[in-house]
């Protein structure tokens, strides 16, 4: 995968005869062993390998789980109970995977962060990032119909309201709606089509996550300086120095999950989900997952016709929009700098940019009144004017900092008067102190 | 690193800014005590309990009068169809005992050989019956409102903690709301309501309800309804906090063993993480980074 | 600076392989959770014994209750199906082994070993499968009077025993006691 010359060279008889037929440890070994990365990512840049670890994990406990679901709306809630109190271990495998739920989108939030903050999307990452950008929306559709499964009360009412979104499409909303749920409202053939896409969808994902490490492979990966690599002092082998930091990533962010698996484990569910579902009742106070809490306060906030657009319309598309609006990223930053360190006040308006998304995370958990919908409206309107103005706008006005001219560089300048050596996998002789 | 965390810090200024700002909004809103809006009207009193924090356990002999209130008070309108006799051992029940106790219980089984449903005293592989065949008759025969099912009740009822204490719970591992709830409602009927409140006709106020300022239920317990042999205070205080730990346990019946596994893996998982790091330094001493 | 270079291949490689053992363990038990779920759960297991009431079993008559899933043969034998099973002698049986999970392992295929035992020679209590390839074989059949495998041809004698066809074993006596004259717990 990686775009230089291989380095691979067999040195066993079978390794030669695989070599020969399928170079597979030749392919693993330039993408995951002699890899050349940036020597300077932080411990923000392990979050791609957090990410293939809890997809994995997710996978694993998913296929076991399925083992003993029942996606039947009279079974599915005992079915789901069965598994926490009678089937071996299965309380563990299920708090596993929903509490690997939401700390799947924890690292994913963290790594799209990240990449807005270094302007990883910058060219020539575009493709790397809309990639991103469709893992995003495939684990957003895993992550809806995975709550639907337990067929709680919030699993049947956060279905029926998002599938509503769709009737807001004029002329043939009803129709599409009718086609997600195989009825006229979320019932058994919901359920049943749930449990399949979201048994699927998880492989998808899994495609394009190989894509979108391709992608990285050719281009290399972006770093907190912004700046390419340019010369082969720049770099580390990825084994073992990029694979031991990823490792240390992994260990302590799994420490997060178990706290909460075995301590917590239901403090980022809500409790009407342990009602079975009742049609006939809808809950006082319907919120979906935290995940999708900003997006919810999205929609929530559009309370107000805009032109021939209704209310509910505008909601949906103000929604979807801010999804949306991520894909087209690349185009709409227009500064020649990557790199947030280097750009004073595109720092500034990050960390607004993450605060903005924090809080309306929270208001989307609020209900929908008073203060608080005047409160979303502000910070909807912040979100957008972050992409649409402040990212084409701030890159033609603001003067960056001073811009090493390597990797290197920065690395030295940052540890000045500290004992400093290059990196001993790809350092040259002449360069070793 | 240090920007980042100013930066953090100044965002969680902000953020708490905005969040009292709200917080006074909301309260300043039509705020009027003989018509709330939000419920429940009083927020759960938060009881100690043997079973919170990273090392509870539950206390068997308050689960064993738990039942007991269950059986003889809460069973004659709620189910528990969820939970099988034998999870009673949890209790500290012998196999025998837990024998005896299904065995006072009737179950419908059948069809038989000549096609009909019989009767047969209960085994421990048997699950609760439930007091009304149906939904439909159990709202009929409760003012319209089918009494909740018991199994999950401690873990289906939680009432919002509210900003910032939700961050803290994190820290406290606070996961009692269930129980904190139902001791609450339990002990709560004695409140009476504002001057001016309507009470609809047929329930009954509790600031404790979540889902309005009254319910269908009347106050089920009073002092020294249900007998207990070991000593403990025959009090609605003492039959409301054994029931909402009894309900906690069956609603979650691997805590312990959860609590105890937890443990044993944050040890493995601090101590790897040493090595890993240790590891990772002598990798990357001498270069740069 | 020397110094530390002379110790530290050692304690590079202590920490390496450290490491690496606690990687090991790890992912050993993070595997175990995975392979114990597939074990029957609690509620399977509950249901591991049963009790079957006998009291209208005439001789001449069986009953099938299930246990665990598969077929247990209850039947109480006529006077003649026990001395034709008497009769044979053990030399002649494909498989001399009583197989009753109530006696030792090595017990012999005796009419009264494969049965309730003394007093109660007249019960045969045993797992319907055939010893074969798992198919449920029809009573009252095939030229010894006990049962017959329809599948692949195996052929039973009155104590459930193999004499013809494939089958390897005698049909399985499970653990059993009665706890009444009239009661009978399998499992």
């Amino acid at each position: 995968m990686s775009g230089g010359h291989s380095t691979y060279t067999p040195k066993t008889g079978i390794e030669r005869w695989f070599d020969a037929r399928m170079p597979l440890p030749r392919l693993v070994y330039d993408s995951f062993v002699a890899y050349p990365v940036p020597r300077n990512l932080n411990y923000a840049w392990t979050f791609g390998g957090i990410l293939s670890i809890m997809l994995v994990a997710q996978i694993l406990t998913g296929i076991v789980l399925a083992m003993h679901y029942t996606s039947d709306t009279t079974l599915a809630f005992g079915s789901v109970e069965k598994i926490v109190r009678d089937v071996n271990s299965g309380w563990l495998l299920r708090y596993l995977h929903s509490n690997g739920a939401s700390f799947f989108f924890i690292a994913v939030y963290i790594h799209i962060f990240r990449g807005l903050f270094y302007g990883s999307y910058k060219a020539p990452r575009e493709l790397l990032w809309v990639l991103g950008c469709i893992i995003y929306l495939l684990m957003m559709a895993t992550g809806f119909m995975g709550y639907v499964l337990p067929w709680g009360q919030m699993s049947f009412w956060g279905a029926t309201v998002i599938t509503g979104f769709f009737t807001a499409i004029p002329l043939v909303g009803d129709w599409i709606q009718q086609l997600l749920l195989g009825g006229f409202a979320v019932d058994n053939p919901t359920l049943n089509r749930f449990f399949a896409l979201h048994y699927l969808l998880p492989f998808m994902i899994a495609g394009v996550v190989v894509l979108h490490v391709w992608a990285l492979h050719v281009t290399g990966q972006n770093n907190p300086t912004g700046i390419e690599v340019k010369s082969k002092t720049d770099t580390v082998a990825f084994t073992p120095y990029a694979t031991i930091k990823d490792g240390f990533g992994m260990v302590v962010f799994l420490f997060f999950l178990a706290y909460f698996v075995f301590y917590i484990p239901n403090y980022l569910g809500h409790p009407d989900n342990y009602t079975q579902a009742n049609p006939l009742k809808t809950p006082a106070h319907i919120v979906p997952e935290w995940y999708f809490l900003p997006f919810y306060a999205i929609l929530r906030a559009i309370t107000f016709n805009i032109g021939p657009i209704n209310s509910k319309l505008g909601g949906v598309l103000a929604m979807f929009g801010a999804i949306a609006v991520l894909f087209v990223v690349p185009w709409l930053d227009t500064s020649k700098v990557r790199s947030a360190v280097y750009r004073p006040w595109y720092k500034l308006f990050f960390w607004l940019f993450v605060v903005d998304c924090v809080l309306l995370g929270w208001l989307g958990s609020r209900p929908a009144e008073g203060a608080y919908v005047a409160m979303a409206q502000v910070c909807t309107l912040f979100y957008f004017a972050f992409f649409l103005i402040v990212m084409p706008v701030l890159g033609l006005i603001e003067t960056p900092r001073r811009i090493p001219n390597s990797i290197t560089e920065a690395v030295l300048e940052k540890n000045k008067g500290a004992h400093v050596a290059l990196p001993a996998g790809a350092a040259s002789p002449e360069a070793k102190v | 690193m240090k920007k980042i965390v100013t930066a953090l810090a100044a965002a969680g200024l902000m953020l708490a800014g905005v969040a009292a700002y709200a917080l006074a909004a909301e309260e300043g809103e039509g705020h009027s005590e003989a018509e709330p809006t939000h419920f429940p009207i009083l927020h759960p009193e938060q009881e100690s309990w043997s079973f919170a924090g990273p090392f509870g356990t539950y206390d068997k002999a308050q689960l064993q009068r738990g039942l007991k209130v269950y059986k003889e008070v809460c069973s004659a309108c709620h189910s528990m169809k969820l939970v099988p006799f034998r999870e009673l051992e949890g209790l500290g029940y012998s196999e025998a005992q837990v024998k005896a106790f299904a065995a006072g219980y009737t179950i419908q089984d059948g069809p038989n050989d000549e096609g009909e449903m019989f009767e047969r005293p209960g085994k421990p592989s048997d699950y609760f019956p439930s007091p009304y065949p149906n939904d439909e008759t159990a709202a009929i025969s409760n003012n319209g409102a089918a009494p909740p099912d018991m199994s999950l009740l401690a873990k289906a009822r939680g009432v919002e903690r509210g900003f910032p204490t939700f961050i803290f719970d994190i820290f406290t591992q606070y996961a009692e709301g269930g129980p904190d709830y139902i001791h609450s409602l339990l002990t709560g009927y004695n409140h009476q309501p504002p001057a001016g409140m309507q009470i609809a006709e047929g329930t009954h106020y509790n600031p404790y309800f979540i889902g309005g300022k009254s319910l269908a239920m009347p106050d089920p317990l009073s002092d020294g309804v249900v007998t207990y042999d070991d000593g403990s205070p025959q009090t609605v205080d003492q039959y409301s906090r054994d029931v909402s730990a009894f309900l906690m346990y069956v609603a979650e019946p691997h805590l312990e063993e959860r609590k105890k596994t937890g443990f044993r893996v944050m040890i493995f998982l601090i101590l790897f993480g040493a090595l890993v790091y240790l590891t990772k330094r002598k990798v990357w001493a001498g270069v740069a980074h | 600076m020397s110094d530390a270079h002379l110790i530290e291949p050692n304690r590079r490689d202590f920490l390496y392989v450290a490491t690496g053992m606690a990687a090991v363990v790890g992912a050993g038990s993070v595997a175990w959770p995975f392979i114990d779920q597939m074990r029957p759960d609690a509620s399977t297991l509950a249901l591991a014994s049963i009790e079957v009431d006998v009291a209208s079993l005439e001789p001449g008559m069986s009953l099938t209750a299930k246990w665990r899933g598969k077929p247990v043969f209850v039947r109480n034998r006529t006077p003649e199906e026990i001395e034709s099973s008497k009769k044979v002698a053990l030399d002649e049986l494909k498989d001399p082994l009583a197989r009753n999970a109530n006696l030792p392992a090595d017990a012999k295929a005796t009419d009264i070993d494969r049965s309730a035992g003394e007093g109660k020679e007249n019960w045969l209590v045993m797992v319907g499968v055939c010893t074969h390839l798992g198919c449920i074989p029809l009573g009252q059949q095939g030229e010894y009077g006990g049962w017959f495998c329809p599948c692949h041809g195996s052929v039973y004698d009155t104590s459930g025993r193999i004499r013809k066809g494939p089958a390897p074993e005698n049909m399985a006596v499970p653990v059993f006691q009665f706890i009444s004259d009239t009661k009978i717990r399998i499992g």
